[in-house]
């Protein structure tokens, strides 16, 4: 739960009454006297608030009364934003006094799949400009999926003069005009990184505009921003920033001047590469760098990344760094089974696996016999189309679970995939907490036997008891949905597309997931009874999101009215406004304290 | 194959939905949206007429494959590091926009306006200012700014002069002159 649930009124008098006989309850002695409810508090304040990180603790802290309620709100230094739109910035700021660090998340995830139109909204500078005036001592800004723009950076570089990290994950509207201001003016700055971030190239040459003094830099992430690099100003940065310990690098950055970074940072836990590749003809003559040694002398090196443009015969040069590795990300490496082989076979304490599906169910065999601590694996398409071949199927998927049983994590796309592999991984990988299974043909059934994947999924959410996030594919009837109602008892998030028969799936998830937090549904034939059947849940989700479904705008304005609390956005994607169109495209609603966003484009419409 | 199985558990299968509701379930998710699946979908239960009207505004691409949006949910950053960018609806068209005298050079997508009234409103709510009226001889009255455009040769040009379709594929970047530079532009033309 977030800052977004409702706030309690409670009797402040009833508190205090109860505060003054818990204290002197005790004690035969003439001379003590109760302390008063303000020692009382003070002393909570002192000895147990301050402690208290965890938000969700703190929470239910400001619920005991109005006293801890405002106590709360004076020590509370960390916020968390779920939904920028399900609470305005002024009642924030209003409550909480002594932020320093905010965490904002904007846009619904299917934005991510150009599901929604732009312009939509999520714009940071609603929140900047209460921020800006409240938190004068904020030091870290985390936005997900927001939109920025250079004068919101230019902002914050002046409102914030103590900043020390900022990161983007998934954002956009900003350029390197607005990184150049960033470097220029944030003193302070510890932490900058830009994560699957959209950043414009305005041909300013950004790295230049860091302080020329010795920097506090410990963290310097830009691998998604694809403009050139100034590189001999970076080189010169990375020789005056001796705390730097994650450097992540754009696919501007050769494997040759990656070497001359290296030998500068040796002590970094965290690189990304950049192209891994050669941006020159190398002349016969020229000596190549020793990059063996190069890796051989990060002895802290831990997470490894970036092999942009990798050219697979340099990949030997990690060899030194396999054994430490706990973290390693080949996703954007078109490598064969063969190529990875050399080098994860050295990976025995190897956590987190990113890759390809190039490497094949051979390649996945190695893993599963190579990292036997594995709890995170993604295997992404290399052709993210439908009716190919595809190199990974259900071989690589049981394969993975007799070997790494430790997985508690899985993101896996792939073009054909069993129910017998599914149940299998449930049984074998028991700590589970994330099933995400991308079957790409749209309601692809078990290719061996021809039924749909419900029994699979079905196996996932009952077998695996710590599960919370989950996501089906392939040809899916209600049954799976009945499945997972009747034991997805912990599951906050599930991701839905091209699945189930009728209303009763839908049904079954909003009668039976009562942690269900995040529903995001596309193409499915759910409909307006559907709807009405989750109208006592609601105010407990941070959204739900249904695009082509067969939802009407009556069904909506339905939901809408009944549930005061709610935000019911319409969302038209055709270019026109449709008036004929008996269902909506797209509805996303989510609980809001305030009155609905004054900001919503004209193809958003607010029930 | 696949869909054979699908028609036989949908046959025995006890539903609550409506006799003949079946049918029209992945008609759904291709019918109604100019972004979605061309008619010529894989899925054999479609028989959609609707679709007439959108599909003129489809994808004239999906010939052989169907398309659908966001589909399959990968992004569109890992798509275009492996494979030669594909120039279809789910990228968009963004050209910068700069104006004389401002600081920050902003970014519009080209795809999202219906045609210059839409694209000159956004630029006026964007920088907030007046643009004028277009006329083909005098080029913008009515205000100090004009909006220009860097074509493929790199020449500026008023934005107006030629028609739409035939400016988003040349349109570069996007220029909002002002004062004499403005009208030096409108005589240009």
């Amino acid at each position: 739960m977030s800052e977004d649930e409702e706030l309690p009124d409670l009797d402040g008098g009833a508190a205090r009454s109860i505060n003054s006989t818990a204290v002197s309850g005790g004690g035969g002695d003439q001379n003590y006297v109760s302390p008063s409810p303000d020692q009382v508090l003070e002393n909570v304040l002192e000895n147990v608030l301050y402690f208290l990180t965890s938000r969700h603790d703190r929470n239910a802290a400001s619920l005991v009364c109005k006293s801890w309620f405002r106590a709360e709100a004076l020590t509370r230094s960390e916020l968390f934003i779920g939904n920028c739109y399900s609470v305005s910035p002024g009642r924030v700021t209003n409550r909480f006094k002594q932020i320093k660090a905010i965490a904002i998340k904007g846009k619904p995830r299917f934005s991510d799949f150009s599901l929604l139109p732009p312009d939509w909204g999520a714009h940071f500078a609603n929140w900047l400009r209460a921020m800006a005036a409240s938190y004068r001592a904020l030091e870290k800004v985390y936005l997900k999926r927001m939109c920025v723009t250079d004068e919101d950076l230019a902002i914050t570089a002046h409102s914030f003069p103590f900043l020390k990290e900022l990161v983007f994950v998934c954002c956009e509207g900003f350029g390197t005009d607005g990184l150049a201001i960033i470097a220029r003016e944030c003193r302070h700055i510890r932490v900058l990184e830009l994560v699957d971030t959209d950043v414009t190239d305005d041909e300013v040459d950004w790295i230049s505009c860091f302080p020329d003094n010795v920097t506090c830099l410990e963290s310097l992430i830009f691998d998604c921003v694809e403009t050139p690099i100034n590189f001999e100003a970076l080189e010169r940065l990375v020789a005056r920033s001796p705390s730097l310990k994650k450097l992540r690098l754009n696919s501007y950055i050769s494997i040759r001047q990656l070497y001359r970074l290296m030998i500068r940072a040796p002590q970094l836990t965290h690189l990304g590469t950049g192209s891994f590749n050669t941006s020159e003809i190398v002349a016969q003559s020229e000596q190549e760098p020793d990059y063996l040694s190069a890796f051989a002398a990060c002895k802290s090196l831990i997470c490894l990344s970036g092999f942009k443009e990798i050219i697979p015969e340099y990949l030997s040069a990690i060899y030194p760094v396999c054994g430490i590795l706990t973290s390693l990300n080949l996703s954007y490496a078109n490598i064969s089974a063969e190529q990875l082989k050399p080098v994860i076979r050295q990976c025995h304490k190897l956590q987190t696996f990113w890759a390809l599906d190039s490497i094949g169910d051979e390649g996945l065999q190695a893993v599963s016999v190579a990292c036997k601590d594995l709890r995170e694996l993604r295997v992404f398409p290399v052709e993210a189309l439908e009716d190919v071949e595809g190199p990974v199927s259900e071989v690589g998927l049981l394969t993975i679970s007799e070997g790494c049983r430790k997985l508690q994590s899985i993101l896996y796309f792939c073009q054909r995939m069993t129910n017998a592999a599914v149940i299998a991984m449930s049984k074998n990988c028991p700590d589970l907490v994330v099933f995400r299974l991308c079957i790409m043909g749209r309601h692809r059934p078990d290719h061996v036997t021809g039924e749909p994947m419900d029994e699979g999924f079905g196996a996932i959410v009952e077998n695996c008891k710590k599960l919370t996030r989950l996501a089906v594919s392939g040809l899916l009837t209600d049954r799976v949905f009945k499945y997972i109602g009747q034991y997805g008892k912990l599951l906050r998030t599930l991701s839905v597309a091209f699945a189930g028969d009728s209303d009763l799936g839908l049904k079954y998830l909003l009668e039976g997931c009562p942690k269900l937090q995040k529903l995001e549904i596309r193409d499915c034939p759910f409909g307006d009874s559907a709807l009405f059947a989750g109208l006592h849940h609601y105010y407990d989700m941070r959204f739900m999101w249904l695009s082509s479904c067969k939802v009407t705008r009556q069904g909506c304005e339905e939901v809408a009215r009944q549930l005061p609390g709610l935000v019911v956005e319409v969302i038209a994607s055709g270019e026109e406004e449709n008036e004929t169109n008996e269902y909506v495209d797209t509805m996303y609603l989510y609980r809001s304290l305030d009155r609905p966003r004054p900001d919503a484009p004209r193809f958003v419409h607010i029930l | 194959m696949a869909h054979e199985n699908d028609l036989n558990l949908k046959a025995t299968e006890l539903r609550l939905g409506l006799p003949g509701t079946d049918e029209s379930d992945d008609m759904v998710s291709t019918a109604n949206n100019n972004k979605r699946a061309s008619p010529e979908s894989v899925d054999d239960s479609e028989l959609k007429a609707n679709s007439a009207a959108k599909s003129a505004e489809n994808e004239t691409s999906s010939a052989s494959k169907s398309h659908i949006v966001g589909w399959p949910p990968v992004r569109s950053y890992r798509k275009s590091n492996l494979q030669p960018k594909k120039e279809d609806s789910e990228t968009g068209m963004y050209v910068k926009v700069s104006m004389d005298g401002a600081p920050f050079l902003r970014k519009v997508d080209l795809k999202v306006y219906n045609g210059y009234t839409d694209l000159l409103k956004a630029l006026e709510s964007m920088f907030k200012l007046r643009i004028g009226e277009y006329s083909e001889r005098e080029g913008y009255k009515g205000s100090e700014y004009a909006p220009a455009y860097e074509d493929k040769d790199g020449d500026l040009m008023l934005v107006g002069d030629v028609p739409w379709d035939m400016f988003m594929s040349s349109c570069k970047r996007l220029r909002i002159k002002k004062g004499s530079e403005a009208k030096g532009l409108g005589w240009a033309v």
